[in-house]
């Protein structure tokens, strides 16, 4: 489980989070939704610390890892996977080196086991002829999840994804989701979906919370995102077309 | 001075939370390979031409009878020992690798790869630059070396092609008045100037912020940072050691 406790950030003059308070918990695809600029991806760095918020803690089980030291950092992070928006897959290497990268550098796994340990998490992903390909030679979909593979090859407590369908077409998006639940209620792991995408909302929202100008305006589930009765989160969830002919009904 | 202050508390960051030795010895091996190996072309073949060039420029201004012919060689020498090998060198290698470690690191920078080795919990900077800086102090004192053999050889060379010196002449001119001190100094300045380009260059593409753009505007600071380091060293380290 993950607690976020009064996180607040600004950057120069513009306040981006402003006193935040959430619960991720074990188990289930937590996701942190609302419109671009509202501090999703803020929020979600300052959980893994790739930000230092201004003021507020955030707990992996309740291991306080704001006010840690850089050495407990460095071990909770090692607990920790996260898929980027872009990837954000080592060019210089092909994808099962880019996959065994976390084994091979933080732990002492022999190269035969890093290597089935990579293989076994690729086929997972749905790409085990893809491991001697170069990164510039797959699509984006792929390198979507070569970067869950890489995420998961450590047995992470943690999964983070920020923003997994960005670029994707409709169908890819829907197989990357299902993806990354799958893998959530397999591992038993805290998992944390940073999107806008409705389909993932709905898809594969267990907890969601929403964000709104650096607030928390809501916190629930999928099943009661339509009915919610916050006039911000109407709009963000019936915005597209199809949605907006549902809240008719 | 904030910059100066930035980069000092850069450097003390390579040397906290560091991964194996293991993991290093192979990213070293690697770097020297695109530091040394790849470059050694490019130091062949411009030193080649400047020893060459130097040759038979002094020749062309040494109109008097009276000084003796192996003069040439004893100025592509000092020339070559002192200035050309490890400091004309130093703005070609600043050009080429200096640039490309920027370019580099800033790439991963902009695509979030730098993200992706800290929240693994992986000191980025030591782990892409410690490696730089230390395959760079090893491999450009070689490249300078090499550069100054190739330099002598070319004037040697041309010297022949174009009868300007015989090549008695151009030996007894090289070794006359040798000082092996300035391969000292030589030497000294390979270390300090490879030391300056790698950790300015890995420092700029380190903080860059922004796109595309943003990593051309640091590869350029990147070579111009490191020449201007460069030649104050060059300035320092010869009054400190010629004194």
């Amino acid at each position: 489980m993950i607690k976020v406790r009064d996180i607040s950030k600004s950057f120069g003059d513009k306040m981006v989070l402003d006193g935040i308070d959430a619960e991720f918990s074990k188990g289930k695809t937590n996701l942190i939704i609302g419109s671009s600029g509202t501090g999703k991806s803020v929020l979600l760095k300052c959980i893994v610390g790739l930000i230092n918020p201004d003021q507020g803690d955030v707990f992996y089980d309740l291991r306080n890892f704001t006010e840690a030291d850089k050495e407990v950092k460095s071990e909770i992070r090692r607990e920790i996977g996260m898929l980027f928006q872009g990837g954000a897959l080592f060019d210089s290497k092909n994808v099962e080196e880019n996959v065994m990268f976390p084994l091979e550098v933080l732990t002492k796994t022999p190269l035969d086991e890093m290597r089935d340990r990579a293989n076994h998490c690729l086929k997972r992903v749905g790409l085990e002829n893809a491991n001697k390909k170069a990164v510039s030679e797959i699509s984006g979909g792929m390198k979507k999840r070569v970067g869950i593979a890489r995420a998961i090859v450590n047995n992470p407590n943690y999964l983070f994804c920020d923003e997994p369908n960005s670029g994707l077409d409709p169908q890819t998006s829907i197989l990357i989701d299902e993806l990354i639940a799958e893998i959530t209620h397999e591992l038993d792991i805290t998992t944390v979906v940073v999107t806008h995408d409705m389909n993932s909302v709905i898809g594969i929202g267990e907890n969601i919370i929403f964000l709104y100008k650096g607030h928390k305006l809501w916190e629930g589930n999928n099943a009661d995102i339509t009915h919610s009765g916050v006039s911000q989160l109407d709009d963000f969830v019936f915005a597209n077309k199809v949605m907006g002919k549902m809240r008719g009904i | 001075m904030t910059g100066f202050g930035k980069y000092m508390i850069f450097l003390g960051s390579l040397f906290v939370r560091r991964e194996t030795f293991a993991t290093y010895y192979k990213l070293i091996l690697e770097e020297c390979v695109q530091i040394g190996v790849n470059s050694a072309f490019l130091f062949i073949l411009v030193s080649t031409f400047i020893g060459a060039v130097t040759t038979v420029q002094t020749a062309y201004n040494m109109v008097s009878p009276l000084i003796p012919r192996f003069v040439i060689s004893q100025v592509v020498r000092e020339m070559t020992v002192l200035e050309l090998a490890p400091t004309i060198m130093a703005i070609i290698y600043a050009g080429k690798i200096g640039s490309s470690m920027a370019g580099g690191i800033g790439t991963m920078r902009i695509t979030e790869q730098i993200d992706a080795l800290e929240v693994m919990g992986i000191n980025s900077s030591s782990y892409l630059v410690l490696p730089k800086i230390v395959a760079s102090i090893l491999m450009y004192p070689l490249l300078v070396v090499l550069s100054g053999v190739c330099a002598i050889i070319g004037g040697y060379l041309v010297g022949q092609f174009i009868n300007i010196i015989t090549p008695t002449e151009y030996v007894s001119g090289l070794r006359f008045g040798f000082n092996d001190f300035e391969i000292i100094i030589a030497l000294t300045k390979s270390f300090v100037f490879a030391f300056l380009i790698s950790s300015i260059s890995s420092f700029k593409g380190y903080f860059t912020k922004g796109g595309a753009l943003e990593v051309g505007i640091a590869s350029t600071e990147a070579v111009t940072s490191s020449v201007i380091a460069v030649l104050l060293a060059d300035y320092f380290i010869v009054n400190i050691m010629l004194r």
